[in-house]
């Protein structure tokens, strides 16, 4: 088997709360043992309400928040635990994206600056290569050249994430975390920069964990899906198999909890009571039991291991064989 | 034909702004039933919340103001009365008792300093005139007509104690305290989790059968159209633009940016991605018109790909396409 642009062993990020000079205080396990592969041009998803730790397992992955243990291997090479400087030279490798587009662009830079300024910190190119490349990008997002003399406010909000997404691909990274790039676009400006994506990942060859919460978007764009609840993964797998064949209830539960446009409503829904509980004190067992339709006593006495159910498919509940989830 | 409660005729609203004179609304025609959900639904920017925001009166002055045409609205004592022309004192009577609102974000409507089983009671005492120990009970059993468990002890709690689906609850709380006719819900589920947004979708459903309000609903969500909606009306740069019954317009939609907005919504087709195929989503090209430069005839021309000369020349009416259906393009005959 050839080996894996990325690999997640054991991830685990605390994040101390509550803590004062009198008070030990809590701990919240954003990220609890998440482990998980991606290989070179592939998009996973990644999924789960909001809290249950996404945006801190994307960042993690890039070391922009610190892990607490397990590993995060690039290219083979350990994320976790390299130098400054040699984390420096990985970052060309590794870019994010963000969710908002108005507040992840420094508005006193032209759009030409930001976009050559990673070129710079990362010493690529003279000052002419420099200045191909960003047309280049430009062309690559859609954009027109004149843009480059442009500064962000000046673009809508679409164009924008554009601009976000050219300057991640600015230094040609092989891997790329997009936390929720289109989620506060419109609808009809979300489908061009999907497009834009779905046509970056056949043409460059990027890997992708794209998180969202259109199941949608994530459908349509993604080869594999991760479900994350409280900071563990619930279930994952294939996009097909996740969406025809889901086999946890809490993935069940958010496919049908997604919109349809569909003039028929659906009656046979599974409907999550309550809210996420409290990260800080999460249930005994498993973790999902106190909103899951299927709980047994036996499921707060025991935590689901991660079990693989044929091929790239893994639950985590200790009644997956005996339920049907199959949506009718 | 059903009484209309509410009937919004060629309104127009207009904002001061450092750049120039912004035509919000430009001639809106909309009407509510009594009892019916009607879905408002169209891009950022397209004029939604200044339409119902102009219902309640609630345009900033000085800043804003209504330029022209009628909002009718059918009192409980039946009279009907135009709201753009009612003084002050009197539209203060109506809102909150007859026409309420719930917003996207409850954190700022809420009152962060009080606790919310006093917040409904206020209003309850407000609006209704009851007295201290009769507004108190009466905010418990809101609370458990919006499902809040335990609603004596969540009586006591401060707004931030509570989720956002939970605070979302206790605004609708607050605004059905005095019974209105019209529930007016700004995007209400937005900033929600699905998981929690079909909650209160299945709860808002199911007030109306028990209560009977009519709702005026604004989303930009297809799929919670599907889910809520009787009827819908399709706003583009501040015109309703098509109007339909909801599964008319999600099967048989006659306008071009109706049409790109459902083809927008990604679907997938498991066979063709087996066999290695994924079709480009069919996305409307270009963005939002600037209101402050509307482009000449039909707001959608520059990204229409139905667009002809004539569209660029007079702004299209709304026609009538079947019953309760109407479209504003020159072309929707040719367009099925
Ligand atoms: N107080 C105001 N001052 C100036 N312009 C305003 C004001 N309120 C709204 N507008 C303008 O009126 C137009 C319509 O705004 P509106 O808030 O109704 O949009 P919307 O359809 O509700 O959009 P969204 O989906 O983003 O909520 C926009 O161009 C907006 O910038
Ligand atoms: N800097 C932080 N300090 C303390 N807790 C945090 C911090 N960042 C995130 N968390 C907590 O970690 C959990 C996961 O958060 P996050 O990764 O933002 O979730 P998501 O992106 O899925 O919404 C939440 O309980 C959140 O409150
Ligand atoms: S282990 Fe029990 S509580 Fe957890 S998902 Fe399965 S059935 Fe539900
Ligand atoms: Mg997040
Ligand atoms: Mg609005």
């Amino acid at each position: 088997m050839t080996q894996p642009l990325i690999e997640v062993r054991d991830l685990e990020v605390h994040f101390p709360v509550g803590r004062t000079m009198f008070n030990a205080g809590a701990t919240v396990r954003a990220v609890h043992r998440v482990s998980f592969e991606m290989g070179r041009g592939e998009v996973v998803g990644l999924v789960g309400e909001s809290g249950s730790g996404k945006t801190t397992l994307g960042r993690s992955l890039l070391r922009l928040i610190e892990p607490t243990g397990g590993s995060v291997r690039l290219n083979g090479k350990e994320v976790t635990g390299m130098s400054p400087a040699d984390l420096r030279r990985a970052r060309s490798d590794m870019q994010i994206i963000f969710q908002d587009p108005f507040a992840s662009l420094n508005p006193r830079m032209s759009v030409g600056e930001i976009l050559s300024e990673a070129l710079h910190l990362h010493s690529i190119g003279s000052r002419a290569d420099r200045r191909d490349r960003v047309a280049a990008l430009l062309e690559t997002v859609g954009l027109p050249p004149q843009a480059a003399e442009r500064y962000p406010h000046e673009f809508s909000g679409g164009q924008r994430q554009r601009i976000g997404i050219a300057r991640a691909l600015s230094v040609e990274p092989a891997f790329i975390v997009a936390d929720e790039p289109v989620s506060a676009l419109d609808v009809s400006i979300q489908a061009q920069i999907v497009n834009l994506l779905a046509e970056l990942r056949e043409k460059m060859k990027l890997s992708i964990l794209f998180i969202g919460h259109d199941l949608s978007v994530i459908e349509y764009l993604c080869d594999r899906v991760i479900v994350l609840y409280l900071g563990k993964v619930m279930e994952s797998g294939t996009v097909a198999e996740i969406y025809q064949r889901p086999r946890h209830p809490y993935t069940r539960a958010l496919l049908d909890a997604a919109p349809q446009v569909d003039a028929n409503r659906r009656t046979d829904r599974i409907m999550l009571t309550g809210d996420l509980p409290s990260p800080v004190s999460p249930p005994s067992g498993c973790i999902f039991r106190t909103r899951c339709p299927f709980a047994q006593p036996e499921c707060a006495a025991t935590v689901p291991p991660l079990e693989t159910k044929g091929a790239d498919h893994r639950v985590a509940c200790i009644r997956a064989d005996e339920i049907d989830l199959v949506p009718g | 034909m059903s009484a209309k409660l509410l009937d919004i005729r060629d309104l127009v609203v207009e904002f001061r702004t450092e750049a120039g004179l912004l035509r919000a609304v430009k001639g809106v025609d909309l009407s509510i039933a009594a009892g019916e959900t009607l879905a408002l639904v169209g891009e950022s920017g397209s004029g939604k919340s200044v339409t119902s925001l102009s219902t309640m009166r609630l345009i900033p002055e000085g800043v804003g103001r209504i330029a022209g045409g009628e909002i009718l609205f059918r009192g409980r004592d039946g009279t009907v009365r135009d709201l753009v022309h009612l003084p002050g004192r009197e539209m203060a009577g109506i809102r909150g008792s007859e026409i309420a609102m719930v917003f996207q974000e409850p954190m700022t409507s809420l009152n962060p300093a009080h606790r919310i089983g006093a917040q409904i009671a206020e209003a309850a005492r407000l609006h209704e005139g009851l007295g201290r120990k009769a507004a108190r009970a009466r905010a418990v059993e809101m609370l458990k007509l919006v499902d809040i468990p335990e609603p004596e002890r969540r009586a006591e709690a401060y707004p931030h104690q509570l989720s956002g689906g939970m605070r979302q609850r206790v605004m609708i709380a607050i605004a059905l305290v005095c019974n209105p006719t019209l529930l007016i819900a700004d995007e209400p589920t937005t900033a929600l989790d699905s998981t929690v947004q079909l909650q209160i979708l299945v709860l808002l459903r199911r007030l109306q059968d028990e209560l009977g309000m009519a709702i005026l609903f604004i989303t930009h969500n297809l799929g919670v159209v599907a889910e809520i909606a009787d009827r819908v009306a399709v706003m583009y740069g501040g015109r309703i633009v098509e109007d339909a019954p909801m599964a008319e317009i999600l099967t048989a939609p006659r306008h071009p940016y109706t049409r790109g907005l459902l083809a927008s919504v990604p679907r997938t087709d498991h066979a063709a991605r087996a066999a290695g195929r994924r079709d480009r989503l069919q996305a409307i090209p270009g963005s939002m018109v600037d209101p402050l430069k509307p482009p000449p005839g039909c707001d959608f021309a520059p990204r229409c790909a139905w667009a002809q000369e004539a569209c660029t020349a007079a702004v299209p009416v709304l026609e009538g396409v079947a019953s309760g259906h109407h479209a504003r393009c020159r072309r929707w005959r040719e367009i099925v």
